[in-house]
């Protein structure tokens, strides 16, 4: 089984998040970067596939700057085999089109029998990479799921993907583009040995010359959406601390306050 | 010719709301941009609800229909709207951002080679009639001002319960236009083995009008039937903090968060929730919220408009109530 992970690193879900003073970009300074959550999900399916199956070899391909080896590495001591970085200034301010785009010609000359992805990077929130690559690599792909089941003959993927009420039970052929999002599996931590072991696994730079793309196709030149300006959302004040003796008349009074000030029961 | 194309997403015969929501906006870009507004019902039986798209704005609605497309697939759906926006070719493109709207509109993005903005919490057109949109980034820790490269159609999810539908006019009728689409077994490449229902007839917390979440305080699983009663009586859905999911006490489908759903309900009652940054960051676009909350210094209250600092065991049974005597009255 050749497994391929698509990983972004992303700022930590607790880090508060400002543009720059001209609010043309984002505030990164002593920002906290970890692997994106979803991909967390995306690794450790790729991990647990090859163990049932017991061979195979598990791929991360990323897209980032330098500081994104770091979460490189964290995949490859949870126990990926190898990883190739998307590394080149060119890449970079890209949207979901471009940077797939990029993805699609790097994983094209790989062999793989599943593409993992995360559902969404919660940093632009696009939703979008999964899709796309799937179809720059003319896959099927399943977006969100959360349980992934390998036919006997490897050849077939069952999995269960989530919608609004419900789960939706579908069937692929492999290959196909996968997207993973929170109930899929309970992620590991890298182990001591893991972290020793993946200081020596390759992880191979490619550089925009590398792919046979040119500058106008990938990153923030060939995007087909930009950021014009980024703001802040609408301040909200804290507002009235319902009174009361009692926690029954507060709870009298805060029904009578939605119901006749902000009229929303 | 172009026209602005609102994606009618429906589910068991029924349209779902975010695609009226949709059309009341897109009117407005139509207008300005002095283009038509169509819809797009896909599906295997979808005349009869074209009417209604018509009540709700749309000028010119576009029947998709094929028995193979009597099930969302990503592959069958993809080809039958890129097939025909290839063909009219609409200026704009908008679906709702749902978990099929979302999975849709970035598969004809990529098949089309057309930027789209995700999630979208306002849409304009400028000067020159390219579409711009606002859209929260870092589950809306920021938003962002996005515009689009001039390669048409230019395609925007827009996020649920933001923007506001008009007064559905009966005696408006659309012009109804049968599409027999090519879609072959090949095109669809994904079998659907069964659709489990878990939500039963409940809105996804996305869509709801009114959500109750409980967080750490809950203190257990077997104390969320309080926040069941209190939701029923609202007619809202319950949620969870990432603290109730991740302690198992919740389905991960309930959670409210950076990773989890970003809601924009017109209520949201959290209770013994203290208020994480990427708790706030999911939520924080409700239009009003009440934190119930024995902590004083919990930052919720920070974000709350109505605050009760109390036992939320003590608070909530007596609130069911309240308003099931302000409900009867």
């Amino acid at each position: 089984m050749e497994i391929i992970v698509c990983l972004k690193q992303v700022p930590d879900t607790e880090a508060e998040i400002r543009p720059t003073p001209d609010n043309t970009e984002i505030n990164y300074e002593g920002i906290k970067f970890v692997m994106n959550v979803y991909d967390e999900y995306a690794v450790e399916e790729a991990l647990q596939i090859k163990e049932r199956v017991g061979e195979g070899t598990v791929t991360i391909v990323t897209l980032g700057p330098e500081r994104a080896v770091e979460s490189i590495r964290t995949a490859l001591a949870m126990g990926a085999d190898k990883a190739v970085h998307l590394d080149d200034p060119a890449f970079g301010g890209g949207d979901a089109y471009s940077t797939a785009k990029a993805l699609a010609k790097a994983i094209e000359g790989m062999s793989y029998d599943i593409i993992f992805c995360g559902k969404q990077a919660i940093d632009d929130d696009l939703a979008q990479g999964g899709n796309i690559l799937g179809e720059f690599l003319n896959l099927p792909s399943i977006t969100g799921i959360v349980k992934f089941d390998l036919s006997e003959d490897k050849k077939k993927a069952t999995v269960q993907r989530q919608i609004e009420g419900g789960i939706e039970v579908l069937e692929v052929s492999l290959p196909a583009v996968f997207t993973a999002t929170k109930g899929l599996n309970e992620p590991r931590y890298p182990s001591l040995p893991g972290i020793m072991k993946a200081k020596k696994k390759e992880l191979k730079p490619i550089k925009l010359a590398d792919l046979g793309l040119s500058e106008e196709e990938v990153g923030k030149k060939g995007a087909q959406i930009q950021v014009l300006k980024f703001s802040l959302p609408p301040v909200r004040q804290a507002g009235t601390i319902v009174g009361g003796d009692t926690p029954e008349e507060k709870a009298e009074n805060l029904a009578k306050l939605l119901r006749e000030e902000a009229k929303v029961i | 010719m172009a026209g602005i194309w609102v994606y009618a997403e429906h589910r068991d015969g029924t349209i779902r709301k975010v695609t009226f929501e949709i059309l009341g906006e897109a009117k407005k870009l139509a207008e300005q941009k002095g283009e038509e507004l169509c819809a797009v019902l896909v599906g295997a039986d979808v005349e009869g609800m074209a009417s209604k798209l018509g009540a709700y704005g749309a000028e010119r609605v576009y029947c998709v229909e094929a028995e193979s497309l009597s099930g969302y697939t990503t592959g069958g759906f993809t080809k039958a709207l890129s097939d025909l926006v290839q063909q009219e070719k609409p200026s704009i493109l908008l679906l709702g951002a749902t978990a099929n709207g979302k999975d849709l509109s970035a598969r004809v993005a990529g098949r089309l080679k057309v930027g789209l903005a995700t999630d979208c919490t306002g849409i304009a057109v400028d000067d020159a009639g390219t579409l711009q949109a606002r859209r929260p980034m870092f589950a809306g820790k920021v938003y962002a001002e996005v515009s689009f490269s001039d390669v048409t159609p230019q395609m925007a999810s827009i996020r649920p319960n933001v923007l506001l539908a008009l007064e559905p006019d009966e005696t408006r009728k659309p012009e109804v236009i049968k599409i027999t689409p090519d879609v072959k077994p090949e095109d669809i490449r994904i079998a659907v083995k069964d659709i489990m229902k878990t939500g039963g007839e409940k809105p996804d917390l996305t869509e709801a009008e009114i959500i109750v979440s409980g967080g750490r305080g809950m203190k257990g699983p077997e104390n969320y039937h309080i926040l069941e009663e209190l939701a029923d009586v609202l007619s809202g859905v319950v949620g969870a903090s990432r603290a109730a999911v991740d302690a198992g006490w919740r389905p991960q489908s309930d959670q409210v968060g950076q990773s989890g759903k970003v809601v924009t309900p017109n209520l949201y009652i959290a209770a013994g929730i203290s208020g994480s940054i990427q708790h706030l960051a999911g939520m924080g676009t409700s239009k009003v919220i009440v934190a119930i909350n024995k902590d004083p210094e919990a930052p919720i209250f920070k974000k709350a408009d109505y605050g009760v600092v109390d036992d939320l065991f003590k608070v909530v049974p007596p609130l069911t109530e309240q308003v099931k005597k302000l409900k009867a009255e």
